[in-house]
C-alpha cells in the first residue's frame, strides 16, 4: 500500500530490494498454511460444488449435468425434510441444555476450593472418552429390561420405557446423551471465563449493595461472560448440528426414521447408496447452515459482547 | 458522618499473622492514612473496615455502633479500589448509579422484562438520575456519562470510581491506594483534588498508601504500619520530626534519613567515628546507637572548627542531583564502602562542591534522632537538649 503511494523516484534500489525480500519472506511464511488450506478445504469444496450439480454415482464412468436438480430433489424428498427437522429439534434441545447446563456447573464448581479439580475431572471425563464405547454403555444403561435406569423406574412404580426404540423418546434420549457429552467441555470454557473476571468487581459490587446471588450474577457474572457465552453457544450449535456417531452406533436412524439426522442421511446417500452427486448437494446445504452459525458469531453478536 | 473504632483487630491468613491486635480510633471527619511497606497489613485493615474480610479477633465500630455482623453495603462505607473496579460493560452513568439502583429499587424492579411492569420504577430512576447528575457535575464528568470505562483515561476512571463512592453519601470513604495507577503528574494533581474533596464533604476518610509523600501531604493523621502493627500514630509533622523508631524514620521523608553509626562511650557520652559528641544517653558504654540526620539538616563545615553542639564527619561527593530549585548531593562516607549520606542544599552551595571532593559535613546535634540497637527512639540527656520533655507519640 505504502509502496504505491510513495513516488518511485524517492525509493532507492536498496529499499526496493528489501521490500522484495520482505514480500518473499512473507509468502514463504504463509505458504504452508495456504497449501494445506487449499488441499484439505478449498479443493474438496470446489469438487463438492461441481459434483452437487451432477448425477455422478460412486464408481460410475460418466455423469450428466443436472444443474439444481439435486437441490430440487432434496427439497421434495420427505426423508431429507424429516432428517433436517430432526436435526433442528436435536439442536434445539442440545444447545440450551449444553450451554446453560455447562454454565450452571461452572458457577457451582468455581466456588469450590479444594474439591474443584475433582469435579472438573468428573465432568470432563465424557469429553475424553471414546463415544463409540460410551454409546455401548448408554445402550446397556437404557436397556428396557436389563438397564439400571429402567430398574430404578420400575422400583419407583413406573412402567419401563424403551428409550431408544420408542419413536417419541429416541431423539430426545440421543439429545440428552449429546448434552452429557458436551457439558464438560462447555464447563471448562465457562470456568476459564469466570476465572478471568477480576475479584475486585465482586468486592465493589458487595460494597455497592449488589450482594445477593441473583444480583451478582445479573450485574457482573452474566454480562462479563458475554464473549465466552457467545463462543460456547456457536461451538455447541455447530457440534450439535454435526450429530452423527450416536445415531450411527445406537439407532441407525430408527425407529421408523425418528432419529434420522442430516449428516447420517448424507452418509447413507454417499457411502451406502453411492449417490455421490446427491450427497454432495446435501453436504452443500449442511455447510450453508454451519456458515450461517459462524457468520452470526463473526458479524452481529460479536461486537455487542466485547468491552 | 461517623467515627471509626478498631479494637484489638487480629487477622491471620493460614499460618501467617497479618494483623496482631490493632487498636485505632479515627475521629469524625478525619483524614487518616495508613502507610507502610508492601505486606504490612494496611490493605487487610481497610478491607476489614469495609467488611470484605473478616477479622479473627477484635471488633469494628462505625459511628459508635458495632458493624461486625453487617454486610459491606450495610456499613455505610464506600471504597475506591486501586484498580478502580469499574464495571466494564456499563456506561459511566450506570457505574455511578449502581449503588443507588441497588438500594432504591426492589429486586423485581431490577430484573430484565419484569421491571417493565413496575409503575414506581420510572420515578425512582428520575431521582437516581438527578443524584448522579449532581455528583458528575462536581467531578466534571458530565460529558463522559455515556462512555464505557475502556474509553476513559486513567484520571477519568479514577474520578468515576470516586463518583460511585460519593453518590451514596457514605459516612466513611475507604481508599486503597487509589492513586498508584496514575502517572506522576496526575498523581500530584489528584492529591490536592482528594484533599479538597475531603474538606468539602466533611466525611471520614481512611486512606491506604505505600507512598509516604501521599501520607504526608493529605492526612490529618498518619498511622505508620509494619508487620501487622502500628509503629507510630500522629500528625505528619510528628512522624517527620519525632519518629518513634528507626523504621518510621527510614520510611518517612525523601530522600531517606541519613543513618550514622554512633557508639556509647565513657559516661554515656556518644561517639561518632571515634570523636566524642556533645550528646549523652542513659546506656552502658560500648552499646551501638544509630544517629538519624535528615538530609536538610546537613551542611558543609570546615573540619574541627565545627564548634560546640555540632557533630561532623568527612565524606566524598559521589554525585549531584539537580532538582531545579535545589540540589541533592550524594556522598560516600570516608572509609565505609556501603554507607552513604545525602544532603539537600541550594544550587549556590552545590556549585562550590566538586565531584570526588573530600568535605566535612556538619549537623546540629539537637536535630539528630537517636535510636537504640532495638530500633526504639531514645532521648539524649545532658546539655543541648531542647525538647526533651516531649513524649514521642506511639501507638
Amino acid at each position: 500500500m505504502t509502496l504505491a503511494l510513495a513516488s518511485p523516484a524517492l525509493i532507492g534500489p536498496g529499499i526496493r530490494r528489501r521490500h522484495r525480500i520482505e514480500r518473499i519472506a512473507g509468502l514463504g511464511f504463509a505458504m504452508p498454511a495456504l497449501v494445506l488450506l487449499l488441499l484439505t478445504i478449498l479443493a474438496p469444496l470446489a469438487v463438492l460444488v461441481v459434483l452437487s450439480a451432477t448425477n455422478y454415482e460412486f464408481g460410475g464412468i460418466d455423469m450428466d449435468w443436472v444443474g439444481f436438480g439435486n437441490f430440487q430433489k432434496a427439497l421434495a424428498d420427505p426423508i431429507i425434510r424429516r432428517s433436517l427437522l430432526n436435526t433442528l429439534v436435536y439442536v434445539a434441545i442440545v444447545v440450551p441444555g449444553g450451554v446453560f447446563g455447562g454454565l450452571l456447573i461452572a458457577v457451582l464448581v468455581h466456588r469450590r476450593t479444594r474439591s474443584r479439580s475433582l469435579y472438573e475431572v468428573i465432568y470432563f471425563l465424557p469429553v475424553t472418552s471414546t463415544l463409540i464405547a460410551m454409546a455401548t454403555v448408554w445402550q446397556f444403561l437404557l436397556h428396557p429390561s436389563l438397564g439400571p435406569i429402567n430398574g430404578v423406574l420400575k422400583w419407583l412404580g413406573f412402567a419401563p420405557v424403551a428409550f431408544l426404540s420408542e419413536p417419541t423418546t429416541a431423539l430426545a434420549t440421543l439429545a440428552v446423551i449429546g448434552i452429557w457429552q458436551l457439558l464438560g467441555f462447555n464447563m471448562i470454557l465457562f470456568l476459564a471465563g469466570l476465572t478471568a473476571i477480576p475479584r475486585d468487581l465482586y468486592e465493589a459490587a458487595d460494597i455497592d449493595g449488589c450482594s445477593g446471588g441473583i444480583d451478582r450474577f445479573l450485574t457482573i457474572t452474566w454480562p462479563l461472560l458475554g464473549p465466552t457465552t457467545m463462543f460456547v453457544l456457536i461451538t455447541t450449535m455447530i457440534t450439535a448440528f454435526k450429530v452423527f456417531d450416536t445415531v450411527a452406533v445406537m439407532t441407525r436412524g430408527g425407529p421408523v426414521g425418528a432419529t434420522e439426522v442430516l449428516l447420517y442421511n448424507i452418509y447413507l446417500e454417499g457411502f451406502q447408496y453411492f449417490h455421490t452427486g446427491y450427497a454432495a448437494a446435501l453436504t452443500f446445504v449442511f455447510l450453508a447452515f454451519i456458515l450461517v452459525f459462524s457468520a452470526v458469531q463473526t458479524f452481529s453478536l460479536d461486537k455487542k459482547v466485547h468491552y | 458522618m461517623a467515627t471509626v473504632t478498631l479494637s484489638s483487630i487480629a487477622k491471620s491468613f493460614g499460618a501467617t499473622r497479618v494483623l496482631g491486635g490493632i487498636d485505632l480510633d479515627i475521629a469524625d471527619g478525619e483524614f487518616l492514612t495508613l502507610v507502610g511497606p508492601s505486606g504490612c497489613g494496611k490493605s487487610t485493615m481497610i478491607r476489614i473496615i469495609a467488611g470484605l474480610e473478616h477479622q479473627d479477633g477484635g471488633g469494628v465500630a462505625i459511628g459508635g455502633h458495632s458493624v461486625d455482623h453487617l454486610r459491606p453495603h450495610e456499613r455505610r462505607v464506600a471504597m475506591v479500589f486501586q484498580s478502580y473496579a469499574l464495571y466494564p460493560h456499563m456506561s459511566v452513568r450506570a457505574n455511578i448509579a449502581l449503588p443507588l439502583t441497588m438500594s432504591r429499587l426492589k429486586l423485581w424492579q431490577r430484573l430484565p422484562l419484569l421491571r417493565l411492569l413496575s409503575s414506581g420504577r420510572r420515578e425512582a430512576m428520575r431521582g437516581i438520575d438527578a443524584d448522579v447528575g449532581a455528583v458528575t457535575a462536581q467531578l466534571q464528568l458530565d460529558h463522559l456519562l455515556d462512555r464505557k470505562p475502556a474509553q476513559l483515561s486513567g484520571g477519568q476512571r479514577q474520578r468515576v470510581a470516586l463518583g460511585r463512592a460519593m453518590v451514596r453519601n457514605p459516612d466513611v470513604f475507604l481508599m486503597d491506594e487509589p492513586l498508584s495507577n496514575l502517572d506522576a503528574k496526575l498523581r500530584v494533581h489528584m492529591r490536592s483534588e482528594l484533599a479538597e474533596l475531603h474538606k468539602r464533604l466533611g466525611a471520614t476518610f481512611v486512606y491506604v498508601t505505600h507512598d509516604q509523600v501521599e501520607a504526608m501531604t493529605m492526612s490529618d493523621r498518619v498511622a505508620m504500619m509494619d508487620s501487622g502493627s502500628i509503629l507510630q500514630l500522629g500528625t505528619p509533622s510528628q512522624l517527620y520530626e519525632r519518629p518513634a523508631s528507626l523504621k518510621v524514620a527510614q520510611f518517612i521523608g525523601s530522600p531517606a534519613i541519613n543513618l550514622l553509626p554512633g557508639i556509647v562511650g565513657a559516661g554515656g557520652r556518644l561517639e561518632l567515628f571515634g570523636r566524642p559528641m556533645g550528646l549523652s544517653v542513659g546506656l552502658p558504654p560500648g552499646q551501638p546507637v544509630t544517629l538519624g540526620v535528615r538530609s536538610e539538616a546537613l551542611s558543609l563545615v570546615h573540619g574541627e572548627t565545627a564548634g560546640a553542639g555540632r557533630g561532623w564527619f568527612s565524606a566524598r561527593l559521589r554525585r549531584k542531583e539537580n532538582l531545579g530549585s535545589e540540589y541533592i548531593l550524594h556522598f560516600d562516607l570516608a572509609g565505609r564502602d556501603a554507607q552513604g549520606a545525602t544532603m539537600r542544599t541550594s544550587p549556590a552551595i552545590a556549585a562550590g562542591v566538586h565531584e570526588a571532593a573530600e568535605v566535612a559535613l556538619g549537623f546540629d546535634e539537637t536535630a539528630c534522632h537517636l535510636f537504640a540497637a532495638d530500633g526504639e527512639r531514645i532521648e539524649p540527656r545532658g546539655p543541648g537538649v531542647a525538647t526533651a520533655s516531649v513524649v514521642p507519640l506511639r501507638a
